[in-house]
C-alpha cells in the first residue's frame, strides 16, 4: 500500500504540501511515484516564481510517461531541490524525503486547509485505484 | 495516469494469473490486460541487458498459411523473399498494401515448403487473417487463425541459453539466429525459436496456453527476471526494432521507415512493388531517423517536428534509454533534413527543443 503522512494535505493531482507555519514543501506522493514508475527527469519553476493553486510549476518524466506537477495552492517558489537534476530516482525512493520538489512560501495559509487531509486522500486513491 | 475506459471486458493471456502472482501491474494493451512492469522498467531493462528476462507475449497473433501455393501466397503479400527461407528459418517481413503501406510486420516461419507459420502484432492478428484470406481466394491454400492455440514467452538476454537449455529435449546451442526447432519444453510440444525483440540474445517459445504458466513460473524460480511491457519497449527502441502503430502504419512504407533491408525487389512481383521501387529511385519523401536530444526532455510518440512555425515531420518513439541514458526517440523527416548529424526542433507540449539525428541501433549488443 501507499504510504501517507499524517502531517500533509494533499491535492487531487497527487502532490502533497508538508506545511510549517507560511513556508511548505511540494512533492508527488508515494502514490504517484508507483504510478508513475522509474522516474528520470524532473522539470521545476525557478526560485521566485509566483504561482497561483492550480498552476502548472513543472512537469515529471518517467521512463513510461510524463505528467504535469501543479501547484497544490498560491505560494512563491524559495527553493528547489537541485539535487533532483542528477538524481531524479529520489522521486522514487525518498518522495517525502530527499525527493521533494520546491519549497514555497504560502500567500494565505489557510489554503491548505482546503486540500485532503492524509484519509481523505486515501480514500480518494482507493477509488482511482478501483480497489 | 488515467485509466482508459473501455466497453469491452479485457482480453486476457493464459499467462494473467502468474503475471498477477508475480507482483506485475497490469494495463490495458490494446485490449489485453498485460503487465506493463514487475520490479521496475529499469530493473527489467538492465536484467535483460546483463542477465536474462522473460515476458509474456501470448497476445501476440499466430497465423498458419498452408497448402501447395503457400509460398506464392506469401511471396505476393510481402516484401522479403520466401523463397530464401529453408525449413527452420524465419525471417522478418512486411505484409504490404498495394500502396506499399504496411497491413502489418511480421515473423514468418517455415516448417516446410507448403506450411509456414506466422506471426503477426495482437491489434492485427484479425485484420491480418482477413487480408491472408482475401489474397489467398481462388489460391490452393488454407489460412488459419490459430492464435488461441499459443501462448508466447520471450526468453531474453544473455545467459537465455543457458537457463532455458534444461528445461528442453531441443539443443538449443544448434540453434542459429532467426531459426527455429520444434521439440518438448517441460515436456509440452513447442517452437522453439532464436528470435526477439530487444536486441539481445534470446529466445522465443509458442505453446499451448495451458502449458504456458508452469514454463513461466520455472523460469521464474530459476531466477530468470519477469518482464513487462515497458522494458519491452526501452529494450526494442534501443535496438531501433519498429513498433506497429507508432513507428510504422498503413500510411508508411518500408522505405520510409527505413527497412530497405526486408524489401527485395529480385524475387518478381508483390503488393506494392511499384511504389517501392519508385522510392528507392526517387527517394522517399521522409524517412524514419534515429535522433538523441540535445536539449533536455524526453520527445515522445505524436511530438511535431517543426521548422519555424511549420511542422515538417513527427516523432514516432521516444524514451530515455536506460542503457545510454539519454533521451533517445525515431522521428520521420524531410528526406533532405534526414541526414546523420543534422539537427532539428521538436515541440515537447508546446516548448521547443533541439535533437539531433544518430546513426542507429542506438544500442548493439557485442557478438
Amino acid at each position: 500500500m501507499a504510504n501517507i503522512p499524517e502531517d500533509n494535505r494533499y491535492a487531487k493531482s497527487h502532490e502533497y504540501i508538508h506545511v510549517e507555519g507560511d513556508m511548505a514543501t511540494i512533492g508527488i506522493t508515494d502514490y504517484a511515484q508507483k504510478e508513475l514508475g522509474d522516474v528520470v527527469f524532473v522539470e521545476l519553476p525557478q526560485v521566485g516564481a509566483q504561482l497561483d493553486a492550480g498552476d502548472e510549476l513543472g512537469s515529471i518524466e518517467s521512463v513510461k510517461a510524463v505528467s504535469e506537477l501543479f501547484a497544490p495552492v498560491t505560494c512563491e517558489v524559495v527553493e528547489v531541490n537541485e539535487s533532483l537534476v542528477d538524481k531524479p530516482e529520489l522521486v522514487n525512493t525518498d518522495p517525502y524525503g530527499d525527493g521533494w520538489m520546491i519549497k514555497v512560501k504560502i500567500s494565505n495559509v489557510e489554503e491548505p486547509d482546503d486540500l485532503m487531509s492524509a484519509e481523505e486522500y486515501e480514500e480518494y486513491v482507493e477509488k482511482e485505484s478501483g480497489k | 495516469m488515467a485509466d482508459t475506459p473501455s466497453n469491452h471486458p479485457l482480453k486476457k493471456t493464459p499467462l494473467n494469473a502468474v503475471g498477477r502472482e508475480l507482483g506485475g501491474k497490469m494495463v490495458d494493451f490494446g485490449g489485453w490486460e498485460l503487465p506493463v512492469q514487475y520490479s521496475g522498467i529499469l530493473d527489467e531493462h538492465e536484467a535483460v541487458r546483463t542477465r536474462v528476462g522473460v515476458f509474456d507475449v501470448s497476445h501476440m497473433g499466430e497465423v498458419t498459411v498452408r497448402g501447395r501455393q503457400a509460398s506464392e501466397l506469401l511471396q505476393k503479400t510481402t516484401c522479403n523473399d520466401v523463397s530464401k527461407l529453408d525449413n527452420g528459418k524465419a525471417h522478418y517481413t512486411g505484409l504490404l498494401y498495394p500502396t506499399a503501406g504496411f497491413v502489418d510486420d511480421i515473423l514468418i516461419y517455415r516448417k516446410s515448403t507448403d506450411d509456414y507459420f506466422i506471426v503477426v502484432n495482437a491489434s492485427n492478428t484479425d485484420k491480418d487473417y482477413e487480408w491472408f484470406a482475401d489474397c489467398a481466394k481462388g489460391m490452393d491454400v488454407e489460412v488459419r487463425n490459430v492464435s488461441p492455440d499459443y501462448a508466447q514467452l520471450a526468453v531474453q538476454g544473455p545467459e537465455a541459453q543457458k537457463v532455458l537449455q534444461p528445461m528442453t529435449e531441443v539443443d538449443l546451442g544448434a540453434i542459429k539466429y532467426y531459426r527455429f526447432s520444434q521439440g518438448r519444453v517441460l515436456g509440452a510440444p513447442a517452437i522453439v525459436s532464436r528470435t526477439g525483440y530487444t536486441g539481445e540474445d534470446g529466445f522465443e517459445v509458442y505453446l499451448s496456453p495451458e502449458h504456458a504458466p508452469q514454463l513461466m513460473r520455472k523460469l521464474v524460480e530459476s531466477g530468470v527476471k519477469p518482464c513487462g511491457l515497458g522494458a519491452r519497449d526501452t529494450l526494442r527502441l534501443e535496438a531501433k526494432m519498429a513498433l506497429y502503430g507508432n513507428d510504422i502504419d498503413d500510411s508508411t512504407t518500408p522505405i520510409e521507415a527505413d527497412l530497405a533491408w526486408i524489401v527485395k525487389f529480385d524475387k518478381g512481383d508483390f503488393m506494392g512493388r511499384d511504389v517501392l521501387e519508385r522510392e528507392k529511385s526517387e527517394g522517399p519523401r521522409r524517412k524514419l531517423v534515429g535522433f538523441e536530444m540535445i536539449d533536455r526532455g524526453i520527445a515522445r510518440h505524436g511530438y511535431p517536428v517543426v521548422d519555424g512555425s511549420k511542422e515538417i515531420g513527427g516523432v514516432t518513439s521516444g524514451t530515455h534509454s536506460p542503457t545510454l541514458k539519454k533521451s533517445i526517440g525515431l522521428a520521420y523527416l524531410p528526406l533532405d533534413k534526414s541526414a546523420q548529424g543534422s539537427e532539428f526542433t521538436v515541440l515537447i507540449r508546446g516548448k521547443e527543443a533541439r535533437a539531433r539525428v544518430v546513426p542507429t541501433p542506438f544500442y548493439k549488443r557485442a557478438k
